[in-house]
């Protein structure tokens, strides 16, 4: 069903923090490796080993320079679907393929009612749904739906697999709806915003920024230097001291 | 956007058909077009073959044709949805039409109803398409009021050459039609140079700031997470240098309003057969121009998840 | 540590399981509880040189995916890009899959498949002939393969000093540069405090060394608010999140390094305490120019150092815990005159020439920053100490309440490692971490055992007296503290193949496999019979000037035989250097072998305890391939080398499974250090345990010590440490490590160079060795840039490879491939400007060597003056199991093309191997170039091109579509 629950139980989604992020590209293949054997599998790839490869990763990492009147910084910027609340991939689908869980607020597709209109994609603002072309539909980040309630994995692993990777530990899951989480906390803490606010999808997960040159940025207030001016200089400085 | 050709033709068929169908229905139902079994038969076959051509063609976008019949479901939230129903719900009043129309040679009554019934159809149809394309926030080019009478005009104004083409052939030329086409190409262009000076000058709210979260300055991007195109940038990453664009917009409006146009006016002054193939000509030459300028309907828009990869 | 006490590094509350994770009745039919797999194999992580645990989880005979062991000490459950795609790396369509003997020309790829046994027939009678002669004639070199505790004493065993791994071309630099100062070194041997520090320092660092601990640092330090300054050129990876990004001139770190130090001093910024205590500051130097023992250092009659009492007015013997030292001043003792070393330090470092202003414009550093960052570290370091309530003895037996520590660290490695002053430039990191205090303190850099160890560690290289059939007195690669422990002959000539050990790489440590294709080629100085390598690309990304290297491994001499006899490679893909071999031993994956990261070699050892790890196969190979370390262990025995093979002649291992388990180095020391003894209850020393290897999988593939509380710090003078360190076997006696400030060894080169002693360098020689050999860190212009011309080559070149790449072998890789194919070359936006590129053009790269052909992309992010790239992306058509129009062999570069892999100019008439003169480290990043838009028609394809790799035989295509996963949902779903 394509049209949307009113409200979710859970808001659950992910926080990924820029100010860590190294862009090392962790998250990026511990997705695709969980995934391909997952509830999408396989995440095709085409022409896996030649010139015009493409294949399908519910997760990649855009490196950016952000030049303001401070300064550059080169920000390295994870990219996945964001479990919006207004999705307008779920209710442009014609055929009941793409929903949002009432319960968990997850964004999913129904590979066997899709059609592979693609409309879905071009609804997308965040480019967050995949093609599989060898297959015929679309797929996308299931938010790892088949980890984080798993029976069979151990509790302490129900994460998404993105997540349990990242090596930085720029990344962080839980439920955005809860205010007393502490993934809220997180994001109230660290100012998390939204991507393109503007356009009204209000995406669950959040983005934090990096803290470089705001009132975040770790300082060392460091007096200046003084060169040892007393009597001898250096060499008697060690002297006086030595004898204390 | 890619500009895939499948979806350049659906459009531009089924807006000429739906069109056509339109104004058959209402002006044959009413009986403004007295029933004429050759004329009505190519008439409706020429408005349901274009339809059905079009949907056929737009199917070859899908990746799992064979499950097509699950759009019809959801037609509460999606205009995907509504367009397939109403597309297919049309085929029935339409059928009927055409069965009071031509083969009974009736008009008024029932068959006015059913006409009219089917020219509504044509529209819901026609609207459902454009509100596709005119419901996606992510591209800016089409989220904007210029789309969805846009296709209403474009629809009408195919379908009304079509019309005059053919009444013209079959000697039943009317000058109100002629005159209706006319001004539709008109309008048609007027509307076109009106949503390419919106668009040129579009101020768009998403930038590559607010797509990454990164306030103030400029973000620009220095490495994608692939080096090869993907599904994203074969599809939504389309790029049309500037100079091609201003060619093919030339090509638009020479094809689809201006040479059509000329013959429309020309038509007026020639005697039959002459006027007929003028408006053979205009009608064909219009759908060529419009298979151009819905190319560049694709090709212009652009689509915010092109702003992550610098383009 | 308590089950509810979330494990693994990633265990933030905003990082853990929902509260309750039971699945939500949404009735869409989704099935949330998969099963995920049949079993879970706990091994060792080779995606790269890190040593990370992994859980390999193995469903339907398959491997179904890997995760971080989250109980491992190098990773704690996290996993890089790389480790996720190791599935690509086991699955991959260039694995080998059978021994391959060369029958068309060298390079033409032609082999035919050949048994096992045929392959070690050829290869024993070979070797043996050799063995039997002449056994230098043999040069084996493996490249960043975890077994050189193995392969080492194999070379040793067969007696040939001609053994080397690829540290010479990585990071010798770094290593000889730490444990001939401090004892340890950066990464392997030591890592910072990142739970303490608050300040950070991160010098060269290029996306790697290494990998997850640095991660996991970092994440560490951004959650504590603590300061990260990164040098770097390149504002990439780690660089990129830094709060100060210093993107310092390539090769200048030296000179803003000692103006840092010129600054400290200056403002009496430094820990004299901690100078006192732990380093050879206070030790008298001999100042008598002229003389033979000018600059050693002062004995007493005992031979023990001594120092200046300033209480008593005389000498005293320096380790001596009530002495009261001086640290300045100039002395007479028994008619020697003599200085503390410290005062040699504040006489050449507070000279105006290190100020900051003086190396500012050359550092491409303003002054100011150089001030406001030695301010900086002088605050965190004194203003800012932290004390752990921990109660410690140090060595002479006093007792300390509490652990002070200065919080800030360092960290430092390819940048600095891969220049020509790269060993001077480590040892100045090192000089400001001492005088700060932070080495091994709280919050500061910390060893990882066994390390520390007496600097330099006390072995000498083996190799003086070669003969036939009989080993080497020692291991092949060890450390010289002057030069009598050289390997030159009575006339000066280099011993060994790649020529370390002498007096061009004095130092050397680790080798210098990037010159022994060179000198085996030229038999300079000797020819040699038979190349054996393991695991290293020398026929494309890891040799400098590829295009010559190739010619070089095929060409003959007037008799039309190749002019390097004989090659061996075992590999366990088909890379560019496969086809260059005669005879092929096709290895194993990571996951199908045993394999032992050892405390003989560099273990996966954490600052708060020893820990060694193993490989087991977790599948089976599908291919007749066999684990190389396993073959040459068959070699060995059959070849009847000591050690190898019994008296009867038969093998002593079955396998390297065997060896791990039943091998002693020296009594009760084997390859392991956990589950020792009959019962395995001993660690370090002990019994050979038959169970070990069971326990170390039971354990999760890792076996790990933790130290108490009081042995954490100051092991160079903790009695606690040093006493375990001892019962380890990890040191000898449990002395206190001194830091040597002043390279005693070094001077002792510098004293031959002026003709003192009976080993002296030849006279041509004499010049390099006095200006390189100096025993306090200098900086000296990288070679390149006093040799070429700067106005023509102004720019610099480096690479680095990806995260997602770094130190795996190759990028065909099926899954980070897709991440990156192609390299461009980064310019700086203004510089680019100037020179009219546009982005996306496509540029010929010069240097004096040659000329490549890339695609730049302009940044703002990196040093004006340097350009750079990713390493290792350009392939070779035919290799790793591309297709031809992959872009990799088509759009990608090396940029290793245009790097020489000797000097530029003429030095003393000959061209020296491209290196850093003390330890012969690979100076790759000394290359200076130009870059111009090359022609339109030009435009779009890398040069220079090679002609396409033959595939070897009933090599399989690569496939057109890979749908990796979705037989585990098939048969998931079939069951459903």
């Amino acid at each position: 069903m394509t049209c949307l629950p009113a409200q979710t139980e859970k808001k659950l989604g992910l926080v990924i923090d820029l100010d860590t992020c190294v862009g090392c590209q962790a998250c990026v293949t511990a997705c695709k490796e969980w995934n391909t054997g997952g509830h999408m599998a396989p995440l095709t790839d085409i022409d896996p080993y030649g010139g015009r490869v493409d294949g399908v990763w519910f997760n990649r990492v855009h490196s950016y320079e952000h030049t303001t009147e401070q300064g550059g910084r080169t920000v390295n910027f994870p990219r996945s679907c964001l479990h919006c609340e207004r999705p307008a991939c779920v209710t442009v689908c014609p055929t009941g393929a793409s929903y949002k869980r009432a319960s968990d607020g997850i964004v999913l597709v129904d590979e066997n009612k899709c059609i592979g209109c693609k409309l879905c994609s071009w609804a997308c603002p965040y480019g967050a749904r995949e093609f599989d072309m060898d297959v015929g539909v679309m797929k996308k980040c299931t938010l790892c739906v088949d980890r984080i309630y798993n029976d069979n994995l151990a509790t302490e692993d129900r994460v998404p697999a993105c997540v349990a990777a990242c090596p930085t530990s720029a990344r962080h899951f839980g439920d955005l709806g809860d205010p007393a989480s502490a993934i809220s906390h997180l994001v109230e803490e660290r100012g998390g915003v939204e991507l393109m606010p503007e356009l009204g999808y209000q995406p669950t997960n959040k983005y934090l920024p990096p803290r470089a040159r705001t009132e975040r940025a770790a300082k060392v207030d460091a007096p200046a230097l003084e060169p040892i001016r007393a009597d001898g200089g250096f060499l008697g400085w060690i002297d006086r001291m030595l004898s204390n | 956007m890619h500009p895939a050709y499948s979806v350049v033709f659906f459009t531009t068929a089924t807006g000429a058909g739906y069109g056509l169908l339109a104004l058959l229905g209402v002006l044959g139902g009413l009986g403004l077009i007295a029933p004429e079994f050759w004329l009505g038969l190519v008439g409706m076959a020429l408005s349901l073959g274009l339809i059905a051509a079009g949907l056929l063609s737009s199917t070859g976008h899908l990746g799992r044709p064979e499950r097509a019949w699950r759009a019809f479901s959801q037609w509460r939230s999606s205009w995907l949805s509504r367009e397939g129903v109403a597309a297919v719900a049309t085929f029935i009043p339409a059928g009927l039409f055409g069965i009071g129309w031509v083969l009974m040679g009736k008009s008024g009554g029932w068959v006015a109803i059913v006409g009219l019934m089917a020219a509504a159809g044509g529209v819901v149809t026609v609207c459902a398409t454009g509100m596709i394309y005119a419901s996606l926030k992510p591209i800016a080019q089409w989220h904007s009021r210029y789309t969805l009478p846009a296709y209403l005009i474009f629809s009408a104004m195919t379908g009304g050459l079509l019309l005059n083409g053919l009444l013209r052939s079959f000697g039943a030329g009317s000058t109100a039609v002629l005159a209706g086409a006319l001004l539709a190409t008109l309008a048609g262009w007027g509307w076109k140079l009106a949503t390419w000076h919106y668009n040129d000058r579009l101020e768009i709210p998403t930038t590559a700031n607010t797509a990454t979260g990164l306030a103030g300055g400029t973000v620009r991007s220095i490495e994608w997470p692939h080096t090869e195109e993907n599904y994203l940038l074969k599809e939504m990453g389309f790029r049309i240098a500037r100079k091609h664009s201003a060619k093919l917009r030339r090509m638009t409006q020479v094809l689809a309003f201006a040479v059509p146009a000329i013959l429309l006016v020309i038509a007026f002054a020639l005697p039959w057969p002459f006027a007929a193939a003028a408006s053979l000509l205009a009608a064909l030459m219009q759908f060529a121009g419009m298979l151009v300028e819905r190319w560049l309907f694709f090709a212009e828009a652009k689509h915010t998840v092109t702003l992550y990869y610098g383009r | 540590m308590s089950l509810a006490e979330p494990r693994g590094a990633n265990s933030a509350p905003s990082q853990r399981p929902l509260a309750d994770s039971q699945a939500p009745d949404e009735g869409d039919g989704v099935e949330t509880s998969p099963s995920v797999s049949d079993r879970i194999a706990k091994t060792t992580c080779y995606m790269c040189a890190c040593r990370c645990g992994i859980d390999v989880h193995i469903k339907d005979g398959k491997l179904r995916y890997i995760n971080g062991n989250k109980d491992h000490p190098v990773n704690r459950g996290v996993i890089c890009g790389k480790g996720s795609a190791g599935i690509m790396q086991h699955y991959s369509p260039a694995r080998l899959r059978k021994p391959l003997l060369r029958t068309g020309p060298r390079g033409s790829g032609e082999f035919r498949e050949i048994e096992w046994d045929e392959a070690l027939t050829i290869a024993t009678e070979r070797l043996s002939a050799i063995r039997r002669t002449d056994p230098r004639k043999l040069a084996f070199f493996t490249g960043r393969d975890q077994s050189q505790s193995l392969t080492g004493w194999w070379a040793s065993q067969f007696g040939t000093p001609n053994f080397a791994a690829h540290g010479g071309f990585c990071s010798v630099n770094m290593a000889a540069g730490g444990l001939y100062t401090i004892g340890g070194s950066f990464w392997e041997f030591g890592e910072p405090d990142w739970d303490n520090t608050k300040y950070f320092m991160l010098f060269g660092v290029a996306e790697d060394h290494d990998s997850n601990p640095i991660k996991i640092g970092l994440g560490k330090l951004k959650a504590r608010g603590a300061k990260v300054v990164s040098i770097n050129p390149c504002r990439t990876g780690y660089n990129a999140i830094a709060d100060d990004w210093i993107g310092i001139r390539p090769g200048t770190d030296g000179l803003f390094v000692l103006a840092l130090v010129h600054e400290l001093l200056k403002a009496g910024r430094i820990d004299l305490d901690y100078l006192l205590r732990y380093t050879n500051a206070p030790v008298l130097v001999v100042q008598h120019p002229g003389s033979a023992d000018d600059g050693l250092f002062m004995l007493d009659g005992d031979s023990s150092l001594l120092a200046w009492d300033r209480v008593a007015k005389a000498p005293v013997n320096a380790a001596d815990p009530d002495a009261k030292p001086a640290l300045t001043g100039n002395y007479t003792v028994n008619g020697r005159r003599c200085a503390p070393v410290f005062q040699l330090i504040a006489d050449r470092y507070l000279h105006e020439s290190h100020s900051p202003e003086a190396v500012a414009e050359r550092c491409g550093v303003g002054a100011d920053t150089i001030r406001r960052i030695a301010a900086e570290l002088a605050h965190v370091a004194f203003e800012q100490a932290i004390e752990l309530p921990v109660a410690w003895t140090d060595r002479a037996g006093r007792r300390h309440e509490t652990m002070k520590g200065r919080p800030v660290s360092m960290h430092a490695m390819r940048g600095i490692s891969a220049h020509s002053n790269g060993f001077h430039t480590c040892r100045a990191i090192h000089l400001l971490q001492v005088l700060l205090g932070t080495v091994d303190v709280p919050g500061g850099f910390r060893f990882k055992p066994p390390y520390p160890r007496c600097a330099p560690p006390g072995p000498k290289p083996a190799g003086k007296n070669v003969r036939p059939m009989t080993p080497l007195e020692g291991m092949p690669l060890g450390f010289v503290s002057g030069p009598d422990d050289l390997l030159v002959d009575e006339v000066g000539t280099p011993i060994r193949i790649d020529k370390a050990y002498s007096w061009e790489a004095p130092l050397a440590a680790h080798g210098l496999m990037h010159s022994v294709i060179r000198n085996a080629w030229a038999g300079d100085p000797y020819p040699i019979d038979t190349l054996m390598m393991y695991m290293s690309n020398m026929a494309w990304n890891s040799s400098m000037n590829t295009v010559e290297t190739v010619r070089m491994l095929t060409d003959r001499d007037e008799a039309g035989d190749y002019k390097i006899p004989f090659i061996i490679y075992s590999d366990a893909y088909y890379s560019e250097t496969v086809p260059f071999a005669d005879l092929v031993l096709p290895d194993t994956t990571y996951l199908e072998r045993h394999d032992c990261i050892s405390l003989l070699d560099r273990p996966i050892s954490h600052a708060d305890g020893p820990g060694d790890a193993i490989r087991h196969p977790v599948v089976q190979p599908d291919r007749d391939v066999r684990p190389f370390q396993s073959v040459l262990i068959e070699l060995g025995a059959r070849l009847g080398l000591p050690g190898f093979a019994n008296e009867d002649g038969s093998a002593k291992y079955r396998d390297y499974a065997d060896y791990i388990v039943n091998h002693e180095r020296t009594p009760g020391i084997g390859p392991l250090a956990g589950w020792r003894g009959k019962n395995g209850d001993a660690i370090g020393k002990g019994e050979v345990n038959p169970d070990q290897l069971q326990r170390y999988i039971d354990n999760g593939g890792f076996w790990h010590h933790g130290f108490a509380d009081d042995q954490r710090y100051y092991k160079m003078g903790n009695r606690a440490y040093l006493d375990f360190a001892v019962q380890m076997g990890f040191i000898s006696k449990a002395d206190p490590i001194i830091f040597q400030l002043y390279s005693e060894p070094m001077q002792r080169f510098r004293l031959a160079a002026r003709g003192h002693g009976k080993v002296q360098p030849p006279e041509a020689e004499r010049d390099r060795i006095e200006a390189y050999m100096d025993p306090l860190p200098f900086w000296y212009a990288p070679f390149e840039d006093d040799t070429v011309d700067l106005q023509k080559y102004p720019l610099h070149a480096l690479t680095q490879r990806p995260m997602h790449m770094y130190h795996s072998w190759g990028s065909q890789n099926a899954w980070l491939r897709q991440i990156t194919s192609q390299n461009r070359l980064f310019v700086h936006r203004e510089t680019a400007a100037r020179l009219g590129l546009a982005d996306d053009d496509w540029v010929w790269i010069e240097s004096i060597n040659g000329r490549v052909k890339g695609q730049i992309k302009l940044i703002d992010g990196v040093n004006p003056d340097t350009v750079w790239t990713w390493n290792a992306i350009g392939k070779r058509r035919g290799s790793w199991g591309l297709k031809d129009d992959a872009a990799e062999s088509n759009r990608g570069f090396l940029l290793n093309h245009i790097i020489g892999d000797q000097t530029a100019a003429t030095v003393n008439g000959k061209r020296y191997s491209n290196s850093d003169p003390v330890t012969g480290q690979a100076a790759w990043f000394d290359v200076r170039v130009r870059i111009a838009k090359c022609a339109a028609e030009e435009a779009g394809f890398t040069e220079p091109q090679f002609e396409r790799l033959r595939q070897p035989p009933n090599f399989e295509p690569s496939p057109d579509v890979l749908r990796f996963g979705d037989g585990f949902r098939i048969k998931r779903e079939a069951a459903e």
